[in-house]
């Protein structure tokens, strides 16, 4: 395996420096919220956190298709790197959307449509990496997981505004809508705007880290059936 | 060497012989449905403990209680009509047929919507009987036949992937029900609307994201079965 390429190094270091700015202007610089007060704070790595999720689905169905387009199994590994990131962004997202939600809404979890279908979508993935699991052959693990990315993808928005209909014609809801629309001064996001960039750096830090990864499971693999012969 | 001798003619016969060809064997075996039949029956006699379905609450919980019912017989008898073909090497007996690979997705897909018609006709007034509930509404039918489209054309897809993994049979409702959700909120909150009278407006959003869906999924499903049965 060859040694880190410079780029990737200071790309280290930057992700690490991103990082701790975040942590700083969110919890020091941004003021305090007048409604929700401090736990508002959160809110920054939530919206940073839940775009690089997305973010990172999206790719994976984008990987996926041109995947059964070309038939080469360096779009897979892109793929699975892009969902493995993402289901762990998407989960911390969910936790801290639920921190907030305790003192907000006065419940850890409502069954309002993006949560529901939040929660849908890491078991969509979920699934997904149990279906790899399953399948031996690179190139059939491939194939049926860019099939089964598709039909997730599809059925995403499809589960979202199913969900929201099932919202707005039963409107017994504890906290809704209204509470979303935060009136935010320019430094609150002034400080949105920096986690939203943040994150997408460490995100492709990491990326490029599981890329590696695969690829060093993949010469494991190889170095494994040389023994076999 | 022409290939243009295209059977294109006989592609719904050939549709047709995989139908057939399925129904007549689980007519002699018939090991698939009265699994699927008797899971059905016992989920509604549970039904009646768990959920208390005293008067009051059974006209609100009967679609739900149905679909869940449903989807349940239903995986049952997708991964056996799928592990039938894959154990006793049929499939590879059906890739060599010089048919579109399409026509294996319809075939199959028509049988299973076959199977699933069949234990629903029988649960249906089963429950109507048990519970005193009047199921027998033009539009109750209708939800249920095009959830039902719905709910086999993906899972026509997944099994046929499901069974040629390690965990086959477990896998099936893992990747499954997480991909109906769309269904089943529709075809429960549409059967609703039918059962407690509501008007055609609160029914009618219901029954657009089921022939959304239906339309979406059997295309796509259409598409890429190919890479499903690919060996």
């Amino acid at each position: 395996m060859s040694p880190q390429p410079k780029v990737l190094k200071a790309l280290n270091i930057i992700s690490l420096v991103l990082l701790i700015g975040g942590y700083y202007l969110s919890l020091f610089y941004a003021p305090t919220e007048k409604v929700m007060g401090n736990v508002q704070r959160v809110f920054y790595f939530h919206v940073a956190t839940a775009w690089v999720g997305m973010l990172g689905f999206l790719l994976a169905a984008l990987f996926a298709v041109i995947y059964l387009a070309k038939k080469d199994l360096k779009w897979d590994a892109y793929g699975l790197a892009a969902v493995e990131i993402s289901l762990v962004f998407f989960f911390i997202t969910i936790v801290l959307g639920s921190i907030w939600a305790r003192p907000a809404w006065g419940t850890w979890w409502t069954w309002e449509p993006r949560l529901t279908t939040a929660a849908i979508l890491e078991l969509i993935y979920l699934a997904y990496l149990m279906l790899r699991q399953g399948i031996e052959d690179p190139e059939q693990r491939a194939r049926f997981g860019a099939v089964y990315t598709i039909l997730g993808g599809l059925s995403i928005p499809l589960t979202l505004v199913s969900i929201r209909m099932f919202r707005t014609i039963h409107p017994v809801v504890i906290g809704s809508g209204g509470s979303e629309k935060m009136g935010m001064t320019d430094s609150m996001v002034f400080v949105m705007l920096y986690c939203i960039v943040a994150f997408s750096i460490i995100f492709a830090n990491m990326y490029w880290h599981r890329l590696r990864l695969g690829q060093l499971a993949e010469q494991v693999e190889q170095a494994k059936m040389k023994l076999e012969l | 060497m022409s290939r243009e001798q295209k059977p294109k003619a006989d592609y719904f016969k050939s549709i047709m012989a995989i139908t057939r060809k399925d129904l007549s064997a689980e007519l002699r075996s018939r090991e698939l449905l009265s699994a699927m039949l008797v899971f059905s029956l016992l989920v509604i006699l549970i039904y009646y403990f768990t959920l208390e379905l005293d008067i009051k609450n059974r006209n609100a919980i009967t679609a739900g209680a149905l679909w869940v019912t449903f989807s349940f017989a239903g995986t049952l008898g997708l991964n056996r009509s799928m592990a039938i073909e894959k154990d006793r090497g049929c499939l590879d007996g059906l890739l060599l047929a010089p048919v579109d690979r399409s026509v294996i997705f319809f075939g199959k897909a028509l049988s299973n919507l076959a199977f699933m018609f069949i234990v629903e006709a029988i649960v249906i007034p089963v429950y109507a009987i048990m519970y005193n509930v009047n199921l027998l509404i033009p539009g109750f039918l209708g939800v249920t036949i095009l959830g039902s489209v719905g709910y086999i054309s993906v899972g026509t897809l997944i099994s046929a992937m499901s069974v040629q993994t390690r965990t086959r049979d477990v896998l099936l409702p893992i990747l499954l029900f997480p991909l109906v959700i769309p269904i089943l909120v529709a075809a429960v909150k549409a059967s609703n609307g039918y059962l407690l009278n509501l008007q055609w407006s609160e029914i009618s959003p219901w029954i657009n994201v089921l022939l959304v869906y239906n339309v979406i999924f059997l295309a796509v499903s259409f598409m890429v079965f190919d890479q499903v049965v690919e060996e």
